[in-house]
């Protein structure tokens, strides 16, 4: 008795109860595909998490101010402004060894017109050339901000693809006159696009030259909204931190640590805390999953104990005329292995076929080992719950096993 | 290939044997005994007290008796499908006494032909599938199983019905199928367990007439049954009771044709003259 008849006698037998068979290999099915699609879907969020640290720009910092709490009489409260000295003072490679570029950010809301058309960008931010690299973004067409710009307080605007779209419905924007405010800025350069970061679309964005932004909108000279830094590498953002940290305390001249005036935030950090979070819900989910591929695979050794009571006389006729207990234990193993492999590679393309679909806003990617391991779980799980009835099977005595009705 | 009809050939032969055959026996037993139940417990029953048997090469044995009378025992023992308690049983010069398990599977595959009363055929496979099955665990590869197979169908004959499956064969068909099967691996003996108690009497004549024919072409049957008019038809008769052979007699000769299938005027079987002990 080779392989090849084991296989058939085992098909014989799978088709002989079509409906039964395909409920039992439902429950592989479910389970496999469960298990495919909630991995992918976590990998999906995973995978959007790690987007957007990307499009955070790499190793960045950024440091706002942050009125100071419980000082003095009432909630409000004096807060010193980040200014230029501020940025100038981190900008010292010798306090300051682990940063390795600093951009001051001065925002503004306004107004952009172009020829009748109006447009309120989500962020109008004034700043220097380093801001491109610390923040991420690249040039679609034309220049970013140059330090001459900055220098001669040039009236150049840098935008990104959505106020693109608002304002002049064309990426050809080169060279266009906007007034933003009052204000007449020549637009020089179009961002690529970055998407979202998931709070905002960072394509939304205009950039301009800080001194020209100060001279013609916010008004304020030396003074920042916030300033951008980038550690020299991902393992010095917190030797980064701690220096941006203590420049800052210094500049301001502050000495407890629970009265600083300003906010240093890491968003790379609040991303990686919800991509760990993601990962936990991926093993959570699969976890979920695996379990119900258990309980598909306890489906099949129910099915297999079913179908060796109903079969006892044909086990008993088997042994009778010569059937030895490994050809006996080797028809009902390939049997349920058979229902939980077939329902196992049908579940890997109902998993496949369904990670195609956006589920809650996130795109599931599907990973090659949780394909590999759920199909293998599946047919181990065959095997596994396959033992005990094929074992039952081979031991039956033949004249019990005749005897049967 | 040796034909179906013709018994395998005996386990030890020369040429001087052939002259004055003292053939080996197909089955030599020896104080068979068959307790079940536990003498602590008080439950045992003695099923076989001691049976001796020697059937030879070629005989057409009816083993008879009644419920009880341990002649099932008897049969699952000749039939390797259970081992005695005490006493050895030579199957073909091979002591089965002492085996189990797959060695004991072996030794049905290859020496004994099942025919069971409820016939026993798999209903998910046709005809000459099922008269396929002793081949294929006996390792015959499938082009010559079939041929085989085929022919034990043609000889009973099925020939035009090879492709049936169970359900769409009458009770003699089927029973007919089951000797095919039986025949189909020339085993040492066909041992069948009532063949006829499901069939009706003519049908009975026509499955009797069959095994005469297998018989009658050297094969050696042992026929358990409780019908005298189907012991009858056998060459030899033996009464069991209470575990023990009460009656052992010959009818017709061990080198001749077994006793002619009587039937009466509707073609059922009668029992022919002497025939009922």
């Amino acid at each position: 008795m080779n392989l090849g008849e084991t296989l058939r006698m085992a098909v014989g037998g799978i088709r002989a109860n079509r409906l039964r068979s395909g409920l039992t290999m439902l429950g592989i099915l479910i389970g496999v595909g469960a298990v495919i699609l909630l991995v992918a879907v976590g990998a999906g969020s995973s995978a959007a998490v790690q987007a957007r640290i990307e499009s955070l720009g790499t190793n960045t910092l950024i440091v706002f101010r942050q009125p100071v709490r419980g000082q003095g009489v009432g909630t409000q409260s004096r807060a010193s402004d980040l200014t230029l000295d501020d940025v100038k003072a981190l900008r010292n490679p010798a306090a300051a060894p682990d940063i390795r570029s600093v951009a001051p950010g001065v925002s503004a809301n306004v107004t952009a017109s172009y020829q009748g058309t109006t447009y309120t960008p989500a962020s109008f931010v004034g700043t220097t050339p380093e801001y491109a690299d610390i923040r991420g973004y690249s040039m679609a067409v034309g220049s970013f901000i140059t330090a001459d710009d900055v220098t001669s307080h040039a009236k150049t605007a840098v935008i990104g693809q959505t106020v693109a779209q608002n304002l002049f419905g064309t990426t050809d924007v080169i060279g266009k006159e906007v007034k933003f405010n009052n204000a007449t800025f020549t637009v020089t350069g179009l961002l690529a696009a970055k998407g979202s970061n998931g709070q905002q679309d960072q394509d939304d964005v205009v950039l301009a030259p800080y001194t020209a932004v100060q001279d013609s909108i916010s008004g304020q000279a030396g003074t920042v909204s916030n300033i951008s830094i980038q550690a020299a590498s991902q393992q010095q953002m917190d030797a980064a931190a701690a220096e941006t940290n203590a420049i800052m305390m210094s500049s301001h001249r502050i000495t407890n640590p629970r009265l600083v005036d300003f906010r240093i935030l890491n968003q790379a950090t609040l991303l990686q805390t919800s991509d760990q979070t993601a990962q936990v819900f991926t093993v959570l989910l699969g976890a979920v999953a695996g379990i119900s591929l258990l309980v598909g695979g306890i489906g099949v050794m129910n099915i297999m104990l079913v179908t060796v009571t109903e079969r006892t006389r044909e086990i008993g006729i088997r042994k009778a005329i010569g059937a030895r207990r490994g050809s006996i234990l080797g028809q009902f193993l390939v049997e349920a292995v058979l229902l939980a492999g077939a329902g196992g590679v049908l579940g890997v393309l109902v998993g496949i076929v369904g990670s195609r679909v956006q589920i809650v806003g996130i795109q599931p990617v599907v990973q090659a080992y949780s394909v590999v391991l759920a199909l293998g779980v599946a047919i181990g799980v065959g095997l596994f719950f396959g033992i005990y009835p094929a074992n039952r099977a081979a031991n039956l005595r033949p004249i019990d096993a005749l005897r049967f009705d | 290939m040796p034909s179906l009809l013709a018994p395998p050939p005996a386990a030890t032969s020369d040429d001087g044997a052939r002259e004055h055959p003292v053939p080996e026996p197909v089955i030599l037993a020896d104080d068979l005994r068959k307790t079940y139940g536990s003498e602590s417990e008080d439950t045992v029953v003695h099923a076989l007290q001691g049976v001796d048997l020697r059937i030879d090469r070629g005989d057409y044995v009816a083993i008879m008796g009644a419920s009880g009378s341990g002649k099932s025992t008897l049969m699952h023992i000749l039939g390797c499908l259970d081992v005695p308690t005490s006493g050895s049983y030579l199957l073909d010069g091979v002591d089965v006494s002492t085996l189990a398990g797959d060695d004991l599977a072996d030794i049905r595959n290859r020496k004994i032909g099942f025919i069971f009363q409820s016939f026993n055929l798999l209903p998910r496979l046709d005809a000459v599938g099922n008269v396929e099955l002793p081949l294929a665990y006996a390792g015959v590869r499938s082009r010559d199983r079939r041929r085989r197979a085929e022919a034990a169908l043609h000889l009973v004959g099925l020939g035009e019905r090879m492709s049936h499956r169970p359900a769409q064969l009458s009770g003699g068909q089927q029973q007919r199928v089951a000797i095919a099967r039986a025949i189909a691996t020339n085993p040492a003996m066909i041992l069948a367990d009532e063949p006829t108690g499901n069939l009706d009497s003519h049908v009975t004549a026509d499955v009797l007439e069959v095994f005469a024919r297998i018989n009658a072409a050297g094969r050696t049957i042992v026929l358990i049954t409780h019908e005298p008019d189907v012991a009858a038809q056998a060459k030899r008769s033996v009464v069991l009771r209470d575990g023990r052979i009460v009656h052992d007699r010959r009818q017709a000769p061990l080198d001749g044709p077994p006793p002619p299938v009587h039937r009466d005027e509707t073609g059922g079987i009668v029992a022919h003259v002497g025939g009922v002990v």
